[in-house]
């Protein structure tokens, strides 16, 4: 807690100005790079006049909805990190501390399991909200409406354990060695393959998170000086967890149930950024949407650019550069302290 | 705005920290709750500020409940400063304190001109006006208390219920902030202090509530706090004195035969 941590806040404005165009630049770069050469423009000609030449198709179907998803799903892991750490005031939560993303991937997985993967396009999506969905209601089950801070992470801790126990027999149990050998890699989370029918299935859903979320954010201010604190200036704790769970499990809910699990995003956006906007959890929510997205994004043309084959997944790609990022952050938090 | 508390229970498992509590709290005063460790003080305080449910009983508001007067019209009329000093993250003062307008603001709208004035009027009252720029958790311990002072004068609410506004802060700060209550209370607030030192409690509050297991032994002026309020509830007696016409009391030794040094 060195003076040096407040004086980094800069004006909250140009940030997210800034911050907005550092993601669609890195959406840009997202769209122009790919495995396939591909001349953006004129693509983008065939795609307006109604042309469906092959470099219009690549656009629309496999760079667009990677693009837009990428920015999507970055922004919903940012804005839930950030908003989970304000509720639990710990700068360690992210989005699996509360089961959400563990519930999602069992639900996708179950989906899977089951062969029902094939029956339709949006099966697994539609599994992986329903997982969420389910999680979020257990943990409301599990802790009751008027539970403290403490019983919402060990029951959150208990659902994300309990998904995780489930999603390891699915693969234990596992008719025959490629389904399994399926699950594993769409639990190391990508954007590869992804459709437009997913985006649009998923965009609702993570909207009305993102909204849930975004209107916590007086409250998360005030809880800075504690429950106790907070309730005085008359916030409704009980509603409060209640939205943020809600917006938690819609938002990353969706986001994982479209592309695997990817870790990290929101455990490091909002750790980079909170001394920009001078450690006020409620300003920190849009920043760390808008940095989660532009990690993903920036992380997915990485996974592109490196000449490794099969593709590395996003999601261990997010992990092997998040790791040393949150550790040396650690270690800068133990210098300063 | 006058609070009135009727035979108040609150049980934490089989203990009764309030067991049927009345007390009236009006504007204007400076009022010290006082008693010994467990009394039932943080709970009271708790409880008027619409933090604590109680198990019978309850605080009206100039005749409202606080259901029927609402979480934000609450808010804006009742300050809390709780007594662990405590900010989970680094903000600066100047961020702290206008935390203290939150209940005022339409949410995402700027602080307006009011909120402002408020919040610059409470750093002045509250002496820490050099010290805004600071992170909160860079303070000493009194530093902090001063701050946290400020957040709920930031409020400028018609009662405010402090837990021990004092404990942390030296002797020339204690004696300002306790002349800062009084000020308030003079400028139309109500001011409800726990406090520990009786010497302070007794100089500068217009009124005492002494409590103890859960009810109120003496309510009164401070001349209420008798030695034998003082030795049935703490087990001390004190020295008395006067100076510039302020009575003053100072605990001494312990009450009892048995018991002295």
């Amino acid at each position: 807690m060195s003076a040096r941590a407040a004086s980094a806040e800069v004006g909250y404005g140009p940030l997210v100005a800034a911050l907005a165009a550092l993601m669609l630049a890195a959406a840009l770069a997202s769209l122009m790079i790919g495995y396939a050469r591909l001349d953006v423009p004129a693509a983008l000609a065939d795609v307006f006049a109604g042309r469906s030449t092959a470099a219009a198709v690549v656009l629309e179907q496999i760079r667009l909805p990677r693009a837009a998803l990428g920015a999507m799903v970055g922004f919903s892991l940012g804005l839930a990190g950030a908003a989970l750490q304000g509720l639990l005031r710990n700068p360690l939560a992210d989005p699996g501390v509360i089961g959400v993303s563990g519930g999602a991937a069992l639900g996708a997985v179950i989906v899977f399991y089951f062969g029902l993967a094939g029956a339709f396009a949006l099966a697994m999506p539609l599994g992986g909200v329903a997982g969420a969905v389910v999680a979020a209601l257990l943990l409301y089950a599990l802790v009751g409406r008027g539970a403290g801070t403490m019983t919402l992470i060990l029951a959150g801790v208990t659902v994300n354990s309990f998904a995780g126990a489930l999603t390891a027999l699915a693969l234990n149990l596992s008719p025959n060695p490629y389904a399994a050998y399926e699950i594993m890699f769409w639990l190391m989370g990508s954007l590869a393959d992804r459709s437009l029918p997913q985006l649009w299935l998923a965009l609702p859903l993570t909207v009305a998170g993102w909204a849930l979320l975004l209107m916590s954010a007086p409250a998360l201010d005030a809880l800075t000086l504690g429950e106790d604190t907070a309730a005085s200036l008359g916030f409704d704790l009980g509603r409060l967890r209640a939205q943020l769970v809600a917006g938690a499990a819609l938002a990353v809910g969706a986001a994982v149930a479209v592309t695997g699990a990817i870790g990290f995003v929101g455990l490091v956006a909002p750790h980079l950024l909170r001394p920009l906007v001078g450690n006020r959890p409620g300003r920190l929510l849009l920043v760390s949407g808008l940095g989660g997205a532009i990690v993903l994004l920036a992380a997915d043309v990485a996974v592109r650019l490196i000449p490794v084959h099969p593709e590395l997944k996003l999601g261990v790609a997010t992990a092997l550069i998040g790791a040393p990022l949150l550790y040396g952050l650690i270690d800068r938090m133990r210098r300063e302290a | 705005m006058r609070i009135a508390a009727r035979g108040l229970v609150v049980r934490f498992g089989e203990r009764a920290a309030l067991a049927g509590l009345d007390c009236d709290l009006v504007s204007g005063e400076l009022v010290g709750l006082i008693g010994p460790n467990g009394a039932g003080k943080t709970t009271l305080l708790r409880v008027l500020a619409g933090l604590q449910r109680t198990d019978s009983g309850e605080a009206r508001y100039d005749g409202r409940s606080a259901g029927e007067l609402g979480r934000a019209a609450l808010a804006r009329r009742v300050a809390y400063l709780a007594q662990s000093g405590l900010s989970h993250w680094p903000l600066s003062v100047d961020h702290v304190v206008a935390l203290g307008r939150l209940p005022h603001r339409r949410p995402f709208s700027p602080p307006s001109a009011a909120d402002r004035a408020a919040v610059e009027a409470a750093l002045a009252a509250a002496e820490v006006v050099e010290l805004r720029d600071r992170p909160i958790g860079s303070l000493s311990g009194g530093e902090r208390a001063r701050a946290l002072l400020a957040r709920a004068l930031a409020v400028e609410a018609e009662m405010l219920l402090a837990d021990e506004p004092v404990a942390a802060l030296d002797p020339l700060h204690q004696l300002r902030a306790m002349a800062l209550l009084r000020a308030a209370a003079r400028k139309g607030a109500g001011v409800v202090a726990v406090l520990h030192d009786l010497t302070l409690a007794t100089r500068f509050c217009d009124r005492l509530i002494v409590l103890a297991e859960g009810r109120v032994v003496a309510d009164g002026p401070p001349s209420a706090l008798t030695d034998a309020v003082l030795a049935e509830t703490y087990g001390v007696t004190a020295l008395r004195g006067e100076r510039d016409g302020e009575a003053f009391v100072v605990p001494w030794r312990a009450a009892g035969p048995n018991l002295r040094d």
